[in-house]
């Protein structure tokens, strides 16, 4: 159901980056540099509120006509961001969390993993299987 | 209860292990063990950041990251929690365990006082890798006055 799935590390480069369908993926990959900048500034704008319960889960960052770009913040100031489909209306927020979440175990499973450098590029094949199972939930 | 057994002495072993190849005893080949110790406790440190704060929400500042590894890091490795934080509020804490489980089975005072920093060299590691996965550069020093009591000195490099 997401076109569009990109971590990006605390220095703000990709680790991962992968869309469907892979004709266009310029496009995708300037809509998630552009939404790094969403994602800066609800960053900043939590740690100025004093609120007191910091969420990870950054919510819905810009609508397009077509798209949807969602955001995610791990305490490592890792960034997960998800483009999704306007059209796909069934999706509600509950979906999304569940796929940060999904997302957030595996990548840290991939941090765990002895023969991954952290910074580096990520390989994974185990990772690559999640994603594309989150992808192509098509009917 | 056996699994902090476990970790003990795979600790152990692993010290012993870094100082039985050791023809030269002197300190050249020394400080090489020590600082293999801590970039292994190192890249252990960097998963656990990971791992651990996972469920909880994002921290507001370096105190709330500092009161993270004494209480939630400490008991996940140690099963006890750290017994002492205290901080001059410009970027220095020591961290104070007045019964450290991986030298409480081997003295209760001064005896082996020299001994002591090897078993210390990849908990200072640890703690270093986890600061910099939630994103502090640290230096992490670690004393010990009198077994098994030790404290460990974390100097936040401002960039």
């Amino acid at each position: 159901m997401a076109v569009c799935v990109a971590v990006i590390a605390k220095e703000n480069y990709p680790l991962y980056i992968r869309s469907i369908p892979t004709e266009n993926e310029l496009k995708f990959h300037y809509m998630v540099h552009t939404s790094l900048d969403v994602v800066d500034e609800k960053i900043s704008a939590m740690g100025k509120a004093l609120v007191d319960q910091r969420e990870l889960y950054l919510g819905l960052l810009y609508p397009t006509e077509d798209y949807k770009v969602y955001g995610y913040v791990t305490n490592s100031k890792v960034k997960f961001v998800m483009v999704v489909d306007s059209s796909n209306t069934a999706l509600r927020d509950n979906e999304i969390r569940s796929m940060f979440r999904k997302l957030h175990n595996s990548y840290t499973d991939v941090m765990c993993n002895p023969f991954y450098n952290p910074g580096d590029r990520i390989h994974s094949r185990a990772f690559d299987s999640m994603v594309t199972s989150m992808m192509i939930q098509v009917c | 209860m056996a699994d902090a057994a476990l970790f003990e002495f795979l600790h152990t072993e692993m010290v012993a292990e870094l100082w039985a190849h050791h023809s030269d005893p002197g300190p050249g080949g020394q400080k090489m063990s020590l600082s293999v110790l801590e970039g292994m406790g190192f890249r252990v440190g960097q998963a656990l950041g990971e791992r651990l704060p996972q469920e909880t929400l994002a921290f507001r500042e370096e105190l709330d990251v500092l009161k993270f590894l004494c209480k939630d890091l400490w008991v996940a490795v140690f099963q006890k929690q750290m017994d002492s934080l205290r901080t001059n509020h410009q970027g220095t804490y020591v961290l104070q365990d007045n019964s450290f489980p991986l030298l409480i089975r081997m003295a209760a005072g001064l005896q082996y006082l020299e001994e002591a920093p090897k078993f210390l060299a990849f908990t200072c590691g640890l703690l270093r890798g986890a600061l910099s996965t939630l994103g502090i550069k640290s230096l992490v020093t670690a004393s010990v006055a009198s077994l098994p009591t030790c404290k460990f000195q974390v100097v936040i490099q401002k960039t």
